[in-house]
């Protein structure tokens, strides 16, 4: 069953903190539900469905946060796959909303690894030694920084991708984030800024890297009735699609493509739509390479032609044939939680309502796609997509 | 990497899979291998990812292979090159590549195991320029 037009967006809030070390989690949680509740115009006693992933509250979290925020649910699902899972959520939702599980769900996200001193890129982190993959893999020193870089490693190699390429990822990032006035990184950077910091993780330089931010965001998702009875535009979701990728026991390694070759494809069949209708996309911008990758994947351009295609200011709106992130993303706004996906909806949905800042606002944005991925491109990952269209 | 070496953390090895660890420490590069579909795999598992067969034995790898991509790690104390090795066997394995400079590591590199100390003294794989 598709569930193209089965569901609509007509919430959405982003916190405007990037450093809350005065805030619990379940504080952070709470108040992006408010946001995003009061921006569609609800009422909290309205939400029948909840969304959230697993690992960003500890134990049982989603129990815990419908609790903590007094929520009376019919349907909940704490689907996690990482970054990605805010995507999926989306999905989700109209499927659960297309089957009548429920009839307004709220997806939330929160993180604070800023205050928390986690040092996300370059410090491995040993996670549940139950996880099959973890003693054949941790010992090595995997933090997220070096597993992307082994994928940009790659494809610089298969694809002769420069490092001035990838840099042209950021400039673009930065070009949005100076309009953004509670982006981390609003400085404007040069491609010889990016390729000039600290190298970190051979081929990734400092300014390849995105932000550590504390924070997070959350949606409202609802049927249509009741999208038409409030008054923000309407933002369908049109297609949506999730792919897992990982290496079949070593036999089918491959870090030059991710699991959005696969999601994007059943995304795109869904809406129905073609690349050249997407006038904005939302890309996961954990580093650069990550982006250069999805747009390959996503078939925005030919495999392998990533980093011609971002160069030259191909992803600044007003500049660019397909403006990205322009809410300066993960690589100059906001990552909270380490999570990418959730502000990637969220800026999707501020485009189609033409609610971006005026300076990056696309005109006439009338569908728009939010992608990402969860997990690491570097060894194991869910991709998602998400197409929107404003009707 | 002259002088200074990493020392690897040991973690707890799952139910099944201690033939690996205690072959690392024999200095034995262990691969799982599927008698029903006749490949090998890595890493380890006691269910083939490509059948779900469980008729599955050890075999020990003839610890060879070709660097397929790597990645220096600047800011760790000390440095240290992590990797994917395509073992010549087939499957790929993460790993690290050691005793040489990481400057002049790489990608399609001949590479051979060498098996270097875990915090609790026993051994781990790590590979070296053949």
């Amino acid at each position: 069953m598709s569930t193209k037009g089965k569901a609509y967006i007509v919430g959405a809030y982003e916190h405007p903190t990037r450093k809350a070390p005065d805030k619990s989690l379940a504080q952070l949680h709470a108040e992006v539900a408010k946001g995003a509740i009061e921006d569609a115009g609800l009422s909290k006693d309205a939400i029948d469905g909840y969304f959230c992933a697993a690992g960003d509250p500890p134990g049982l979290g989603g129990n815990s946060f419908a609790d903590y925020m007094g929520l009376r649910l019919k349907h909940i699902d704490t689907t996690d796959t990482g970054g990605s899972s805010y995507l999926l959520h989306v999905g989700h939702a109209a499927q659960a909303i297309a089957a009548g599980k429920c009839n307004i769900a709220l997806v939330t996200l929160a993180g604070r690894p800023r205050s928390e001193g986690v040092q996300t890129g370059t410090n491995p982190r040993l996670g549940n030694t139950n996880q099959p993959d973890l003693q054949f893999e941790f010992p090595y020193g995997p933090a997220t920084a070096n597993m992307y870089a082994m994928c940009a490693m790659r494809h610089m190699h298969q694809y002769g991708t420069t490092a001035e390429q990838l840099a042209w990822v950021k400039v673009a990032a930065s070009h949005h984030a100076q309009y953004n006035p509670h982006a981390m990184l609003p400085k404007v950077v040069t491609v010889e800024d990016v390729v000039n910091s600290p190298m970190v993780d051979d081929p990734l330089h400092r300014l390849d890297c995105c932000v550590i931010s504390d924070g997070g965001g959350a949606l409202i998702i609802t049927k249509p009735e009741i999208a038409k009875s409030l008054k923000r535009p309407l933002v369908k979701v049109i297609g949506t699609g999730e792919a897992v990728k990982h290496q079949m026991g070593g036999q089918d390694l491959d870090l030059t493509f991710s699991a959005g070759r696969w999601s994007g494809k059943r995304a795109f069949e869904e809406a129905g739509v073609k690349h050249k209708d997407i006038k904005y996309a939302s890309i996961y911008d954990s580093f650069t390479i990550t982006v250069v990758m999805q747009l390959e994947d996503l078939g925005f351009c030919e495999v392998g032609q990533g980093g011609k295609f971002v160069s030259d200011g191909n992803l600044i709106s007003g500049i660019g044939k397909l403006p990205f992130n322009t809410d300066g993303g993960g690589l100059c706004n906001n990552h909270p939680g380490n999570r990418g996906g959730m502000t990637k909806v969220i800026e999707a949905v501020r485009q189609l309502r033409g609610e971006a800042h005026p300076k990056v606002q696309v005109p006439n944005c009338d569908i728009a796609l939010a992608h990402g991925t969860g997990g690491s491109l570097g060894t194991r990952h869910v991709g998602a997509t998400v197409i929107m269209e404003r009707e | 990497m002259a002088g200074e070496e990493r020392i690897y953390p040991v973690v707890p090895p799952t139910p099944g899979s201690e033939p690996y660890w205690e072959g690392a420490n024999a200095g034995k590069l262990m691969l799982s291998h599927c008698k029903s579909c006749n490949k090998s795999f890595y890493y380890p598992r006691g269910a083939c990812p490509m059948c779900l067969s469980t008729d599955v034995e050890w075999r020990e790898a003839k610890g060879t292979g070709t660097i397929y991509t790597y990645s220096v790690m600047r800011p760790a104390k000390p440095v240290y090159v992590i990797a994917y090795v395509t073992l010549d066997e087939g499957p790929s394995m993460m790993t690290n590549i050691v005793d040489c400079d990481p400057a002049a590591v790489k990608i399609g590199q001949k590479v051979k195991v060498v098996f270097k100390p875990r915090e609790d003294g026993t051994k781990i794989a790590c590979f070296t320029p053949a």
